[in-house]
Formats: structure tokens, sequence, C-alpha cells
């Protein structure tokens, strides 16, 4: 039964950093960025919800919804003022601006909410699943992320299948002159898939900080690093993997914990992944590139 | 070499602009705190170091607040002595508190604050031992600050202190007999107090049935220790740790239904305050801690009415204990016939004098008759709180 | 023609290098003895040797074999940790705080030297953003090992343990030297400004040698197209793997001086943030110019120094300089502008700033 349950926490804990790593590895897959900041547009997102709820008296729904707003907003703004200008650029050049934006969030988080951590109200207004006589449980939350890791999942790949811009965002992904010369405004397409980026950041803030309810400037930063790896793990621009990526993570994470050594439970994470990463160089989803001679 | 002079230029033009403006902004800051002081022209400089930005953001700024409290305080009651405050981020990184502290030595500073946290006060501490400043610092709690400098004092108990006095107050109090421990490796304060915990717990005859541990960088999920703990049957959770990773191990443990009793040290204190926190997770939590902000006594009350008109929240121990030192200087520096004239140097030997002559006892909001040792250890009483009601109890 | 021409371009570049570094100690160490500088800048001074070398180092691995490393804190971390171990250790059997250093630089070298062995064996044989992650994964692992990590020396040499000090068995005669998260303490300071930049001038030394170098031929040319430089007969992997670890020893001496600049140094410094620092460095500087390296580690070592003055907005106002000159530096349209000013005044263009594909 303790196994069991480990896997339950390892998995709510792994949903956690799917629903981040998606949008880092959707960002990636079409614009060809890292974008550092992800995490940290979560957080805004998360300190909106809160504000929402706290001050302004805004129920949930309303609440994640203007979370969304402002965080879609944030990352236009973003991408157009930050990265837009290095279209042409290095892939390390706009790396250091990610990195750049990503001090900006946090310390303009830091003036505007000042650095006393604030506890996050859960959005999920169930109690815990208790199974086999209070034996197993599994938090609200963690269903509820599960739940909406395989919505935005489904949905992002029907969307990326299906609609107009869809198509033009896989057309760019795949080469974005030839997409320019197709017709297809790359701008426009870079710049939606940074909105559509943004507000699964608020949803996975909102999310994050339900599950583990401490909201300070630095909440994302931390998380970003560890999706960002789920995602690289997962095969990065891959959409399942992203998902497969961050619950794996999550359970290496709770059982080296709990079979191995909670002190060195970072390094056999890290470890783990390196070894998954030598076998397989692209990741576990990851498109084998051919190489252009 | 075209990138060079396109950095050169950019950088180095924006950069002085910048420290332009900074010094304007310093320069103002000066003009108010003189003018806070009144006609007397001549203050003493107290220089400060915590962590104003970054994770640790919360500690430094909590401790800045409470020092500037104390100083306009005291500058208000207009007497002879009058401070000028000034504090610097240190990013609780060691480098960068050296970096501040020569900062801090440039403006002048004969009285040092030392640093907010532990591992930038070692690197901070062995300065101030060689420039001869002296420093007492509010929260730096390892040994290893004091060790050695007879000129660094701590104003906060240290982590041997706390391990061992929590062991002796669960043995005596017979607060549980299954212990089990779930601390923060990556951190000195925590690792400081659980090694020194374990040893006494050892002579004391308490039986630890679980160790676990986290870091700053796993600080999220703690699943997996509270099933290990709660596995092993322990009936009492000791949390040598931070407010902020022990509210969301009370958050998770209620989710799954684990009720030991907790028991904190100093570092818990501030669980109350956190914004939104459900207090009623707290319940029954015990922790050592030398400051309560609703204790009824007129010091607490005035401090924590002024701290909540300045910071808009309410003080927690680094706070308190950043006043204390402040106040403790002020009285000090009374004793000691030490005027803004006076040397850095010899102001030094002066308070390191007054600091560890028996006569020297300090009330303020973190104890009772304070006093110091040669070591630059405090003594203080440590009081057992418990948390009923969302507000804290003395337990004696 | 054209060969003679890349010459002088070459020792042009060798001369900018050497020369400001000399210049900057002509100028700052007589002022240093004499108590002219503040504080402040004094204290910075073996702080920026560090930083300098690291990203001389770190471009090395990013500029000229096109490597994106998330993780050159963690040879950082090594040789600081290894050095100051060492300078400890030889503190009675050394009385010189000079060979002491140097010593422990040479000791923390070697170790990162062998990190970068074990490291790069695995890593080279990935590429792009994979690379990139391993490298930050390495990162972490060594700090988060480092910071379980418990030393302690006595008569009968150095002791090791994961759980505390007291598990160390140390007789009453030993010390401890490092106790686990809160790091190595009660490091004798012997850095000096002189020694910083002696280490900057070895560094420069092996860097751009090797980088004029065959080895540095070919290196260059594995980044510039891999399977042009294997058709010709180039051994990837060894000439790559011969770059990484120079690049790891380099680091590694850059942290042994950094520990022995500070009374205490903890794993958590030298974290994934340090090792992103230090590329802003050699991205800023321009990746495979060194001088921009130089430059760069300096100047955007003082700037958050100099920003004090402006309390909490510093960091906000040091994240929009660095978005800033990176988009000045980069952007599409600013490259325009800066063309257009360039041919006004004809600059002669400099080989080896070619910026890298990754």
């Amino acid at each position: 039964m303790t196994f069991i349950s480990n896997l339950i926490n390892g998995i709510s804990l792994g949903s956690v950093y799917a629903i981040i790593a998606l949008g880092y590895t959707m960002v990636y897959g079409i614009a060809k960025m890292l974008n550092f900041a992800h995490g940290d547009v979560i957080m805004i997102g998360a300190y909106m919800s809160f504000c929402a709820t706290t001050y302004l008296h805004l129920p949930v729904p309303a609440a994640i919804f203007m979370a969304m707003c402002v965080c879609t907003i944030l990352g236009i703004v973003i991408e157009g003022l930050a990265y837009k200008p290095l279209r042409r650029a290095t892939s390390l050049a706009v790396l250091i601006t990610a990195i750049g934006v990503s001090y900006f969030l946090q310390n303009i988080a830091l003036i505007i909410w000042g650095s006393a951590p604030k506890t996050f109200s859960s959005v999920v207004p169930f109690g815990s699943l208790r199974l086999f006589g209070g034996e197993l449980i599994i938090t609200a939350e963690s269903i509820v992320t599960v739940l909406a890791n395989i919505v935005i999942m489904v949905g992002l790949a029907i969307f990326t299948k299906k609609s107009k811009m869809g198509k033009a965002m896989r057309a760019v992904s795949e080469d974005k002159d030839a997409a320019e010369l197709m017709g297809i405004n790359v701008n426009v397409t870079i710049s939606v898939t940074f909105a559509i980026g943004s507000a699964l950041a608020a949803i996975a803030g909102v999310l994050l900080c339900s599950a583990y309810p401490v909201l300070m400037p630095t909440t994302g930063a931390m998380p970003g690093i560890k999706a960002f790896t789920a995602a690289v793990f997962g095969g990065i621009g891959s959409i399942p993997g992203a998902m497969l990526g961050g619950i794996l993570l999550g359970i290496i994470e709770i059982f080296s914990k709990s079979y191995i050594s909670t002190q060195l439970s970072d390094a056999i994470v890290f470890g783990v992944l390196i070894v998954v990463l030598l076998v397989k160089p692209t990741g576990l989803l990851g498109k084998k590139i051919a190489e252009k001679v | 070499m075209k990138k060079l002079t396109k950095i050169l230029s950019l950088t180095a033009a924006m950069a002085m602009a910048v420290s332009a403006l900074a010094g304007c902004g310093a320069q103002k800051a000066t003009e108010t705190a003189d003018t806070a002081a009144g006609t007397s022209a001549a203050v003493i400089k107290i220089g400060g170091i915590g962590p104003l930005t970054g994770p640790a953001a919360i500690y430094g700024n909590a401790a800045k607040t409470g020092a500037e409290i104390a100083v306009e305080e005291i500058n208000a009651l207009g007497g002879d002595i009058q401070f000028e405050l000034q504090y610097e981020d240190d990013e609780n990184d060691a480098e960068k508190a050296v970096n501040a502290y020569n900062k801090l030595k440039d403006w002048g500073m004969q009285v040092s604050l030392g640093c907010v946290t532990t591992k930038p006060c070692i690197a901070v501490s062995s300065e101030v031992f060689s420039d001869r400043i002296f420093a007492l610092t509010p929260s730096a709690s390892s040994t290893d600050v004091i060790e050695g400098k007879d000129n660094m004092f701590q104003m906060c108990f240290t982590d041997p202190n706390q391990g061992i006095a929590s062991a002796e107050y669960i043995k005596s109090q017979n607060l549980g007999t299954k212990i089990g421990i779930i601390y923060n490796n990556s951190d000195a304060y925590s690792t400081g107090i659980y090694n020194k915990f374990v040893a006494e717990a050892q002579t004391q005859g308490l039986e630890i049935v679980s160790t676990q541990t986290f870091t700053d960088d796993s600080a999220n999920d703690f699943s997996s220790q509270l099933n290990a703990v709660k596995a092993a049957g322990a009936d009492l959770l000791y949390l040598p740790i931070y407010y902020t990773p022990a509210s969301l191990i009370l958050a998770q443990a209620d989710k799954m239904q684990y009720a030991p009793k907790f028991f904190g040290v100093d570092g818990m204190d501030g669980i109350l305050t956190l914004e939104n926190f459900d207090t009623s997770l707290a319940e029954g939590v015990i922790l050592l801690t030398p400051f309560a902000p609703d204790a009824d006594d007129e010091l607490t009350k005035k401090f924590v009415e002024a701290y909540k008109a300045k910071a808009g929240d309410v003080p927690n121990q680094f706070a308190a204990d950043a006043y204390d030192c402040v106040y403790s200087i002020y009285e000090a520096i009374q004793k000691a016939g030490i005027t803004a004239d006076t040397s850095a140097a010899d102001t030094c030997e002066a308070l390191v004098a007054t600091f560890t002559s028996p006569e020297f006892v300090y009330d303020g909001l973190t104890g009772t008759s304070v006093t110091w040792q040669t070591t630059g250890e405090v003594s203080k009483k440590p009081k057992g709180m418990v948390i009923e009601n969302g507000v804290y109890v003395g337990m004696d | 023609m054209k060969k003679i021409r890349e010459l002088n371009s070459f020792t042009r570049t060798n001369i900018a290098c050497y020369g400001i570094v000399i210049l900057a100690f002509v100028v700052l160490y007589p002022l240093q003895s004499a108590g002219l500088i503040s504080h402040s800048i004094s204290g910075q001074l073996v702080p920026i040797c560090t930083y300098v070398v690291m990203a001389i180092s770190l471009n090395l691995t990013v500029g000229f074999l096109g490597e994106l490393s998330l993780g050159h804190a963690g040879f950082m971390s090594v040789g600081a940790f290894t050095g100051v171990i060492t300078a400890i250790s030889l503190a009675a059997a050394v009385p010189s705080p000079a060979i002491r250093l140097v010593i422990a630089i040479i000791v923390g070298g070697l170790f990162a030297g062998v990190a970068g062995l074990i490291i790069g064996i695995p890593v080279l044989r990935l590429k792009g953003d994979y690379l990139a992650i391993v490298t930050l994964a390495f990162g972490e692992i060594i700090k988060n090992i480092i910071n379980c990590l418990y030393v302690g020396i006595d008569e009968s040499g150095l002791h090791f343990s994961m759980k505390s000090d007291a598990a160390l068995g140390l007789s009453d005669m030993g010390r401890v030297i490092m106790k686990g998260p809160q790091g190595a303490v009660g490091i004798t300071k012997t850095a000096t400004f002189l020694s910083g930049i002696l280490l900057i001038l070895f560094a420069l030394f092996i860097v751009l040698n090797l980088v004029n170098s065959k080895t540095g031929r070919a290196v260059t040319a594995i980044r510039d197209n891999r399977i042009a430089a294997e058709s010709v007969g180039i051994g990837i992997t060894r000439y790559k793997l011969t770059a990484f670890i120079i690049s790891a020893m380099l680091a590694g001496m850059a942290g042994a001086l950094y520990a022995q600049n500070l009374s205490a140094v903890a794993a958590t410094k030298f974290d994934f943030n340090t090792s992103i620092l230090i590329l802003v460095f050699v991205v800023l500087g321009g990746m495979g110019n060194i001088f921009g390296s130089i430059i760069a580690a300096s100047l955007l070592y003082m700037l958050p120094e100099l920003l004090r003055g402006l309390a909490d907005y510093r960091m906000l106002i040091y994240a929009v300089i660095l978005i800033f000159v990176m988009i000045a530096t980069n952007g599409t349209r600013s490259k325009l502008i800066i063309a257009k000013i360039k041919s006004l005044f004809r600059f002669k263009k400099s080989p080896g700033e070619g910026a890298a594909n990754i």
C-alpha cells in the first residue's frame, strides 16, 4: 500500500511538473527558444489569482480567468518587446534575454507583493479521496491537475492538428522561412503561441499553488527548472513527451526520496535524467532530427 | 571587436547614469535621516546586511524593518545619541555580503548589525574581526559566526543551544516518545539544530524513529517524507526548519490525516503571520521561540503596531531580534559613553567590554535579563509556546 | 596575403587581451596598495578576476567548441572545495600563504579537470539543448553531493562523511573543514589581486594558444561544420574532450582562487544561477571573443554593486539593462543601425567573433 501511495504522490507531483512543461515545450516547439521566464509567468499567474480571490473576493472561475487574461497579455508583451527583436539572433542570445525577463518578473513581483510568502487557498473545492479505509489518500488537487493535464494535452493536440492557426504553428515549427513564403504570418503565429503558452502558465500557476500553497516571488523558479528538465526528458517540442516526462520525473523524485535517500534525491533525479538522455539522446518521445549537411 | 565597443559604451554609460541616480537617491535618504536626527549633526552610523531580494528576502526585509523602527524611536527621543541606519542587500550570498560590507565601510559604518542569515554572516564575521568593527547579528545562529571572534555577538540563540533545549524540553514535558524529524539538509541553520538535537536526544533517552530531509530545491512536496514518518509511527514530529516549508508540511499532513504533535524551533515563528494561512492547521503546534507577536506586554504591543504601520504585516522573530539589536547597542553605547566622534575601533573595544561585562543586562522584545558571554553567545531563555485558537500561549 | 592579415589580427587580439589585463593591474595595484580606492572596489577585485577566468574558460566551451553548458559553476565548485581542503590540510606543512594558494589552485584545477573528463565523455555525445540540460544536471548533482559532505582532518589524515561532523570521528586535534550545507568555514584568506591577475594571464595564455593551435583550429572546424570536419579526418571526440577538460580545469582554478578570497564558502553558491551569470558574461562579451569576455565579466560584475543605491529597484534595473543590452547587440534592427554607424568609421572586422551556431 505504501508503494501505491508513493506512486500516487509521484503522479500528482509529476502532473504539476507536466503542466508547466507543456508551456515550455510548446514555445520551444514553435519558436525554437528556451523560454526561461515561463516559471515566472506561472508565479505572476498565481499572484493574480491570489489577489482576485483574496482582495477582490471574486469567485474561483473568474479569478482563474482573470489570471489567464493577465498572463496572456503579459506573454504577448514579453514576446513583442524582448524576443521579437531577436528573431534572427542566435538561440543563446534569446536564452539570455529570457533569463533577463525572468529576473525582471521576479523583482517586479518582489516590489509589488513584497517578500513575505502568502498562503494560496486551493481552488479545488473538494476534499481528498479516501480508499481502503483511509489507507490510500488521493488529494483532490492531484486529481484535478491530472485531469487538467489530459484536457490541455488533448486540446493542444487537436488545436495544432485541426485548426488553421495550429497548422500555421506546425509550419512555422518545421521551417520559418518556408512558412513565410506560404503566406503564413510568422510574427502573429509566434505571438499566438506565446499567448497560449502564457494562458497555460496561469492555469499551471493556480494548480501548482493549490497543490503546494506557498506563494513567493521565487515560487516559479525551481518548479520551472524541474519542468524544463521534464520537458527535455520527454523530448522537448513534443506535447505528449512533456506530459510523460513530467509525470516520470515526479515519480522518480518521490521514489528516490522514499526508497533510496531523501538527502540525495535531487542528485538521483538528475542522475536518472542523464542516463536516459545518454541512452536516448533526444529524450523519450523526441523526434530524431536528420542532420543537415 | 565590434561587440566590445558596443557593450563597453552601452553598459558603461548606463551604469554611470544609474549610479549617478543612485547617488542622488542615497543622498536623499541621508538627508531625511539627518532631519529626523534634529539639529545634532553627529550621528552614529549603523550598517546592516541581509537578503533584501531573492528567495530569502523575507528574513532580510523583516530584520531591516525591525531595525528601522528601533532607530526611528531612538532618534525621536532626541537624546545625544542619534543613529543613522543603512541596510545593504546580500542576496543570501557570502560574496555579495562581503561586497555589501565593503560598501558600508566606505559609507563610514561605526557599528555593524552583521548579516541576517548564517552563511553570509560567517564570511562577514571574519571581516569585522580583522577590521575591528563591533557587530551584533540579529539572527545568524551558527556557532561558526562567533567562533574565535571577540567582537562578533549574536542576538539569537545558537543552533546547538536550540537543539539541546528542544530535546530537554520534549523530555521534561513528556511530549512524545517516538520522534520523527524532517529537516532541510541544504540549510546550515536546520542541519546545525538537527545535529545537536540528535546528540542530545540520545543522552536524554528519546527514541528517534525516522529522520527525513529535504532541500531548498525540493521544498514543495513532502508526501514521501510524511509517509515515512507516519509509517515509522512517530507521535511527535520535530521540525527544525523555517515556517514557509513548515506551513506546507502542516497542510500536507492534514490532507493525509496524520496528526502527530508538531514541535518547531524559532524559525517556525511567523507561521501565524503568513497571509491567508489557515491557522487551524497550526493548532497544537509547539515551538521554542523568544518572541511572540501577540504577547500582552506594552513593548511588544507597541512594536507590533509600529511594524504593521510600516510594513503592513505582523513582525516575526527576525524583526524583533533586529529591533533588540539596535536597542541593546543603544544601551551599551550610553553605558560606555560612546559618541559619534569615537572611532570605529575604539567603539568596538568599548562595546565589547560593555557587552561582556556582567553588569550589562538587557530587557527587550525577545527576552528579559539578556546577557552575553565572552564568546559572543547570548544567554536568554527560550519560551515554550503552543498555538491555541490561532494564538501563541506560553507553556510554562 | 590573406593569411598575413589573419595572423596579424590574431596577434592583435592577443595584444588587446594581455594589454587590458596588464593595464588594469598597473593602474589599480598601486592605487590599492596606497589605499586610494574605496573598500568597495578593492574588495571586488579578486571576485572580478575569478569571474573573468570563469568567462574565459566558458568561452572555450560555448564560443569555440559551440556547446552550450549550463553547469559551469559545478567545476568551479569542485575546484573551490578541493582547493580549500588542500589549503587547510597544508596549513602547517607550507607556511607561505602564496605557495599554499598556488598549490590549492593547481589541485583545484586538477580535480575539476578530472570532473570535466568524467562528465565530458558521456556529455559530448549529445547535442544542443540536450547537452545543455545534462550539464545543468551535473551541476545540480555536484551541488547536492557537496551539500551533504562533511570533511575533517586530524593527524591520521582526511576523514569524510555524508552524515554529520560528529560522524567524522576526528581526534581532539582534528578540525572540521567542510560542514555539509554550511560549506567550508575558517578559510585563511590568501587570495590577492596579484594572484588573480596572474591567474587571468595564465588562462589567457592557455586559451589563446589553444585557439591558435592545431587543436584550436580543429575545434573551430568542428563547431562550424561537424560533418565536414569529420570527413577531413578530425577526431571529433578527442578534440572536443580536450577543449572541455581545459575549460573545466580553468574553472576549477578560478573556483580555488574564489574560495581563498572568502572565509566561508558553501555549495549552494555554485548553483544554476551562477552558471547562468557566467554564461551571460560570455554571450554579452561575444561568443568566441575572449577580449569581450574580459570586459563583459568585469563590467557586469560591477553593475549590481554600482546600482546599490537604488535599493529595491536594483535587480529590476539590472534585469532591464540586461535585456536592453542583449537586444541592442543582437537585435535585427539595432544591428543594422550599428552596421551603418560602423561603416562611417570603417571599423576593421576581426575574426574569431563569428557567432557560433548552436
